[in-house]
């Protein structure tokens, strides 16, 4: 199945014809091949964090240096973000982030669930505007509106990728 | 141990015309904005623990502009990994300066973990941040001022301060105005596009 997974790259090219010249990440096993592509591409910035909020700090002051970023993380990241998105809100900076959904679909992992379970509502408390796509096609449509919306419109978007699309974490090797 | 609203004097006497501030919440905010406020400011009235990292992210994405980032020892504390992350980047434009008096001023001068035995200059030194000084006296505060415009290797510093609360010097608190006239001064000193 993990050969037929493609929507890693098509992000990667959205994130490219968007222009997108930093990425912030803490590495996840969801976004692994993003990752790779990033970090093998001269033209963007790859910066590994220790915490998701960094990345949220990280991307305004990107925009404030006239460079568009992107933010990669799974769901229990977003619980570390919120503080920090007040940053966000208060000086309407504009934010991609780009979020592998953990605790619903197949999950092993109950610890998991309970962080999963409220992304959409705390981000949407955050004010951040929420899509979530199921497909590889939607995926692909969603993140280049969630782009086109947070750059012209100074706005925070997170797109939420599914559960189904990342597939089932084998626990035993 | 120096007065801060000296220290800030002393270190910004000499600003060059194309070093960025990122001043963090509480009172660095307030002494920088003691100088004047500065299009080329980007204090901070909130998103504790973020001014390091916000100090990153414009410092690689305009190389060519030196940054300072210049914040109190409580909120360098709750974004010390911020420390890790610069020091895996080594961003040859970033200094990081913590007016360090061992206290939460913003709150009523409770002890910080500095004043507990917790070594900034050793975390970032730790850290990678290789070029790490603390600065106790006007001596050494002169000598680093000299070095802003100059630095070519991220820099990490401690600034030995009184605890004590001058009177405070509000700057605008309105984030989208903050932003759009630094953006404006970026473009202006970097001939920068987005």
């Amino acid at each position: 199945m993990l050969e037929t997974i493609d929507w890693p790259d098509r992000l990667y090219d959205v994130l490219k014809a968007q222009r997108i010249a930093q990425v912030g990440y803490v590495p996840d096993a969801g976004h692994a091949r993003l990752i790779a592509r990033c970090k093998a591409d001269p033209e963007i910035r790859d910066v590994v964090l220790t915490t998701e909020e960094e990345g949220i700090a990280l991307a305004a002051g990107a925009w404030l240096g006239h460079r568009r970023s992107a933010l990669l993380m799974q769901s229990s990241g977003v619980g570390n973000c919120i503080n920090m998105l007040s940053l966000i809100r208060v000086c309407r900076f504009p934010l991609v982030m780009l979020v592998t959904m953990r605790g619903e679909w197949a999950e092993f992992n109950p610890w998991q669930v309970p962080m999963g379970a409220i992304v959409q509502p705390s981000l949407k408390l955050a004010d951040v505007q929420v899509y979530r796509a199921d497909t590889p096609d939607d995926l692909i449509e969603t993140a280049e509106a969630a782009c086109d919306l947070a750059f012209a419109g100074e706005l925070a978007v997170a797109v939420l990728i599914s559960q189904r699309l990342i597939g089932r974490k084998q626990w035993v090797k | 141990m120096l007065e801060r609203r000296a220290a800030i004097e002393t270190l910004l006497a000499e600003r060059p015309d194309d070093l960025f501030v990122v001043p963090g919440l509480g009172s660095t905010t307030y002494d920088v904005a003691s100088l004047g406020e500065s299009d080329r400011d980007f204090h901070l009235w909130g998103a504790m623990g973020g001014a390091a990292m916000i100090g990153l992210g414009l410092a690689l994405a305009q190389p060519r502009l030196r940054v300072a980032v210049i914040t109190g020892d409580g909120e360098m504390l709750m974004g010390l990994g911020s420390l890790a992350t610069i020091g895996v980047q080594q961003p040859k434009n970033l200094a990081v300066i913590v007016f360090d008096n061992a206290h939460y001023g913003e709150t009523g001068m409770q002890a910080s973990h500095t004043g507990g035995g917790v070594d900034l200059i050793g975390v970032a030194k730790a850290c990678g941040i290789a070029d790490s000084l603390a600065v106790t006296d006007e001596t050494g505060l002169k000598q680093l001022a000299a070095r802003l415009p100059r630095f070519d290797r991220p820099l990490f510093a401690t600034v030995r301060i009184r605890p004590e609360e001058p009177p405070r010097v509000l700057p605008t608190r309105d984030g989208v105005a903050i932003k759009l006239r630094f953006r404006k001064a970026v473009a202006a000193s970097a001939g920068a596009t987005q």
